[in-house]
């Protein structure tokens, strides 16, 4: 690890100026995947701003705004305490499986929601600064440069979305509930304004700079998560399919909310996991579910016609079969209040 | 007998929880330096150019060591030969420009901090000349060569001559059954990283305090390996945090600080991160073939088992793969082969069970699949295949053998009569059940070793012995055996163990420590007895003139009359009239050969398995499992069930998730890192049962214990496999079983 500055911020306005005023600066919240990337010289930041006691953990319902009625989550709140807070459990239950199907109880504990958000991939060829990454070495003419996921060990990578720059995948699970709840990430920026990012444009498919996961700027703080309120709570499932029962990330995850009436499907969400660079939106297939009458075939059409565009690498074939499995199976449970 | 064969808690347990148990890493002494090892990114070529002079600039840094400027080492290869080294010449770190393998160690930088020298490492430049690396097994089954012979054939014997034509016995074979199967590599990763802490003392004298199996060991290749005089050393191993076979041979770090610490006349620590714990010792990658040929009746008429092993390009690791088939199943017709392909890694090294985990889950697999295609119960099948004699060791007898007793427990614990052997013919929900089961088999054997046995002068007992505790119980099982062996309270009884000043003993791996260092605990003890009462007939007015030592037993901290216990005297009393001095006698044991080379020596277990397998998304879990063990004696059933349930969760990490990833376009390890490479999480276990049946062996020791290591593990990859089959209907070949192969 190399060595760095350490601050703490004061408040959100000095936490952002500090960032803004060096671009080799980062925040540190709950430090889970930084410390982390900084110890095997992924990351190499000169400065640590911690903003751990900044006032940003609040969990409140929206009294005005486009999102009233929803839920506000503080940026700087505890995963472990997003997941459990009653209004969570109560009316996004979908967000509460998936922040309890990741990690460890140790890790989220300390991680943060506004973190979680900006975890990185962990890809290996990411990780390991010895490998060929484009991600991690977006100049082209380091000797580093390359994917060395494109033709290696690719198993766990994407099969929709990705670039011949990057295969790589993103690995939150809360992020993936967050993406089918269609929330909104708050963010304050360099001049002190706010500005708020639909969960579908936060995070980026890689294309030809994969080095940017998210389009928050360098100096962008996120402040709160805003979900709107919705009628999915009787009607959602998180499903993680991964290779050991606990503290594994997904091969595949699936977050199916439903807004049902009787047996027909009046609203759909689907957003996956595992699959590509972000959170993925399955919205052929929840084009394809709205108006239905809820059956396993309509479930296996709505699936087949999302995968139909998926793209594998050479080890991850069985994902788009997997995939298709897990929508369903999704859908089921969702349909049925999540119980088999 | 009070205390062997009681389920007596862990004498060190009190230590271990409230953290005094002190690690490698842990020991301070004053002015310490560390050092943090600079690892090769290239697996094979020469190193062109190493610059440290970034490294040395940073305010802190102490030297940075490379093959250009290391200190002078022993000149001849047999100075860096272990007590573990296979045939062939040792890695030695920081030798010349030569890679070896990925990972190697390239450089050692010391600074007055840990953080210092983790920063500095970063900085020290290395260009290499990378020529193309050959590290994929699959890819040279064509070029697999005879492993040239070495010492440790003595514990790990090559394949026995053929006997028979197996070709033509399979040929004929009414039923026949063939398969491949392949095996990736996997790390140790005890939860202890490697750390070595050398404390340099007065006139050079090094405290090594050392993560190792073998104290004995380091020391001696410290010593021969820096030609320092034995009596300049001294290497201190109280706690292991686990090691697996990982600390059977000294690993780098060891050298590195020692070579250090002498060079800058200064204590040193070297501990090596988990990304580096993938850069020594592994369980190798093998690939095997199985053929049967049964008659109708289920009688095997042919085997043919042959493993295919990678090791280094500098030594020929083995290990035993296909004897078990031998021991188990007594075919008329039989081809054992064993082979070894060289390649760009480092040497494997004895990984949990060797050999045997791999052999087994071949071979039992196979076993079950021909049993299908008999239509017989796989269990009816053993039975009937079933061996008192070892044709792999001249038809031997075995020196006890009560499989056949796992067998029947095992079964009915488990509620084997009640399976139908149809595969798919069980479900729970959308989950599909299946039950499978395998043999296992396992090593007892026994080398010599040497303990010493002391009486305070407060009547207190205290035996030491230079073996190691890596976590299995044997402070536990050794202070229950001096214990009873002078009749004392446990209390009153204290073992030491991980100091070279001690008695030695040899490494503590093949499951032979219990029998090994329990004999010489029991034969120090055993003198000391002797010498005791020696001195009790000599006090005056002692009630045991005339008396012989087989007419006294030791009961309750005294030496008493049989025929009168009236008639005792304390051992307190004895020592106390000892002019102030203690009492020691020192012993050493050694295996009886005559009765050791007229019989086979093993243990046995059987283990059954219930998987459930949500077939849809491929995901296995082990629901429940029962393995039934006969190793002898055992002598504490809490820490031998211990042992053996963790060997169950080993092979269910074996059998579905274990894998150390290699990108062989690079010839590096992908997930090294606990949070790829999966081992199981608690919500991985489930219902692990345990029984043993008890065998009374009086040939393998006089302790007539087998040692219960490894016989946990061996027998369980085979029985998930069956199991798999029996719940889907699939045959998978390939470890681990991950989600993809199932659905």
């Amino acid at each position: 690890m190399r060595p760095f500055r350490f601050t703490n911020a004061k408040d959100a306005a000095s936490a952002v100026r500090s960032l803004t005023g060096n671009p080799n600066a980062r925040f540190l919240a709950g430090g889970t995947n930084l410390l982390d990337l900084m110890k095997e010289d992924v990351e190499r930041p000169d400065e640590l701003i911690d903003i751990t006691r900044l006032p940003l953990t609040q969990i409140r319902t929206i009294t005005s705004g486009p999102n009233q009625g929803g839920l506000s989550i503080g940026g700087l709140g505890r995963n472990a305490d997003a997941a459990n807070h009653p209004l969570v459990r109560q009316n996004y239950p979908l967000l509460t499986q998936a922040i309890l199907a990741g990690a460890s109880g140790q890790i989220r504990n300390m991680a943060t929601n506004g973190g979680n958000l900006l975890q990185r991939t962990r890809c290996p060829y990411f990780y390991e600064v010895s490998m060929p990454c484009n991600k991690r070495e977006p100049d082209e003419s380091s000797a580093r440069a390359g994917c060395g996921a494109l033709e290696g060990i690719n198993r766990m990578h994407a099969i929709f979305g990705w670039s011949e720059k990057c295969v790589a995948v993103y690995p939150s699970d809360m992020a993936i509930a967050l993406a089918a709840l269609d929330a909104t990430v708050n963010v304050r920026k360099a001049d002190g304004q706010e500005r708020s990012i639909a969960f579908a444009d936060f995070h980026r498919l890689p294309g030809d700079t994969p080095e940017k996961d998210t389009n928050l700027n360098h100096g962008e703080l996120i402040t709160a998560i805003e979900l709107p309120r919705n009628r999915f709570a009787d009607h959602s499932y998180y499903l993680k399919v991964r290779d050991r029962s606990s503290y594994a990330f997904a091969l595949v995850s699936v977050a199916a909310a439903l807004e049902m009436k009787e047996n027909r499907i009046v609203q759909a969400r689907i957003a996956m996991g595992g699959v590509a660079h972000k959170p993925w939106r399955a919205l052929k297939a929840e084009q394809l579910l709205v108006g239905k009458e809820a059956s396993d075939a309509t479930f296996r059409q709505a699936a087949e016609a999302e995968m139909a565009g998926a793209r594998p690498l050479s080890h991850n074939k069985f994902k788009v079969e997997l995939s298709n499995r897990s929508i369903v199976r999704a859908l089921q449970m969702a349909v049925n209040g999540g119980k088999a | 007998m009070k205390y062997i064969g009681e389920p007596i808690t862990r004498v060190d347990g009190h230590e271990k929880v409230t953290g005094q148990a002190k690690y490698a890493a842990e020991f301070n002494v004053p002015d310490l330096a560390y050092g943090v090892v600079v690892s090769s990114t290239i697996t094979k070529g020469r190193i062109i150019r190493l610059d440290t002079s970034r490294a040395l600039a940073v305010n802190g840094v102490i030297a940075v060591f490379t093959h250009e400027n290391r200190p002078k080492t022993a000149w001849f290869d047999v100075s860096y030969k272990d007590q573990d080294a296979p045939p062939g010449s040792p890695f030695r770190p920081l030798y010349d420009n030569e890679i070896k393998y990925n990972g190697q160690p390239v450089a050692l930088v010391v600074a007055e901090t840990f953080e210092l020298a983790r920063y500095a490492a970063m900085l020290v430049d290395v260009a290499y000349e990378a020529t193309p690396c050959d590290t994929d097994l699959l890819k040279h089954l064509d070029a697999v060569r005879d492993p040239n012979p070495g010492v440790m054939n003595i514990f790990k014997p090559l394949p026995p001559k053929p006997r028979g034509d197996a070709d033509q016995a399979f040929a004929e074979a009414p039923v026949q059954q063939s398969a491949q199967y392949i095996h990736g590599m996997q790390h140790h990763n005890p939860m202890e990283m490697f750390a070595s802490t050398v404390e340099y003392g007065k006139n050079g004298f090094l405290t090594i305090y050392d993560k190792t199996q073998g104290v004995t060991n380091s020391l001696l290749y410290v010593t021969q390996a820096f030609n320092i005089p034995f009596n300049q050393v001294r290497v201190v191993s109280p706690y292991v945090g686990g090691a697996f076979g990982s600390g059977l041979r000294p690993q780098y770090q060891l050298f590195l600080a020692v070579m250090a610490a002498r060079d800058l006349k200064r204590s040193v620590r070297v501990s090596l991160t988990r990304q580096q714990m993938w850069s020594f010792g592994h369980r190798p990658a093998t690939v095997q073939n199985v053929r049967l040929g049964a008659r109708p009746d289920g009688t095997l008429t042919s085997i043919t088992h042959e493993a295919m092993a990678a090791t280094s390009q500098f030594e020929d690791y083995m290990e035993t793969v296909v004897n078990w088939t031998g021991k188990l199943y007594p075919s008329e017709n039989a081809t054992l082969r064993y082979k070894i392909k060289s390649l760009d890694l480092y040497t494997p090294l004895d990984m949990r069970a060797p050999g045997g985990v791999t052999g087994l889950h071949a071979i039992e697999s196979a076993v079950d699949e021909l049993a299908y295609k008999l239509g017989m119960d796989p269990l009816d099948f053993r039975l009937k295949n079933y061996t008192e004699r070892d044709w792999t060791e001249k038809d031997k007898p075995f020196s006890s053998k009560e499989l056949r007793e796992c067998f029947r427990q095992g079964a009915e614990r488990f509620g084997w009569a009640t399976r139908n052997p149809e595969p798919r013919s069980m479900q729970r929900g959308h989950n599909l059940i299946g039950w499978g089961m395998a043999t296992g088999i396992w090593d007892a054997a026994q080398v010599p070793a040497r303990a010493e046995a002391t009486l305070t002068v407060n009547g207190k007992l205290r035996v030491r012995s230079a073996t190691a505790d890596i976590g299995t119980g044997t402070y536990t099982i050794m202070t229950q055996i001096a214990a009873d062996t002078l009749g004392m309270p446990i209390d009153d009884v204290v073992f030491r163990l991980g100091d070279t000043t001690m008695p030695p003993a040899p490494i503590q791996g093949g499951s032979w420590t219990a029998s090994t260092v329990g004999s010489a605990v029991k034969s120090a003890c055993d003198a000391l007895a002797k010498t005791l009462f020696r001195m009790a007939k000599r006090l005056p007015k002692s009630p045991f003139v005339g008396v012989g030592f087989d007419d006294v037993q030791f009961i309750d901290g005294a030496i008493q009359l049989r025929q009168n216990p009236s008639k005792r005297v304390s051992l307190l009393e004895v020592v106390s009239r000892n002019r102030g001095r203690a009492v020691t006698e020192t012993a050493t044991s050694i295996p009886n050969l005559i009765k050791h080379n007229s019989h086979s020596r093993n243990a046995h277990a059987a283990a059954f398995v219930e998987v459930q397998v949500d077939e849809e998304f491929g995901t296995v879990h082990v629901t429940r499992a029962v393995t039934a063990v006969a190793a002898g004696r055992i002598l504490n059933p809490r820490t031998a069930r211990s042992q053996i349930i963790g060997g169950m969760v080993w092979g269910i990490s074996h059998a579905l998730q274990e894998e150390s990833v290699m990108d062989h376009r690079y010839g590096r390890f992908m997930n090294h890192d606990l949070a790829e490479y999966h081992i199981p999480v608690c919500a991985d276990i489930h219902d692990l049962d345990v029984v043993f049946v008890e065998e009374n062996d009086t040939i393998v020791n006089p302790l007539g214990v087998k040692g219960v290591g490894e016989i946990g593990l061996v027998a369980m990859p085979a029985a998930i496999a069956n199991a798999i089959f029996h719940a889907t209907g699939k045959r998978i070949y390939d470890l681990p079983i991950q989600l993809d192969k199932v659905m």
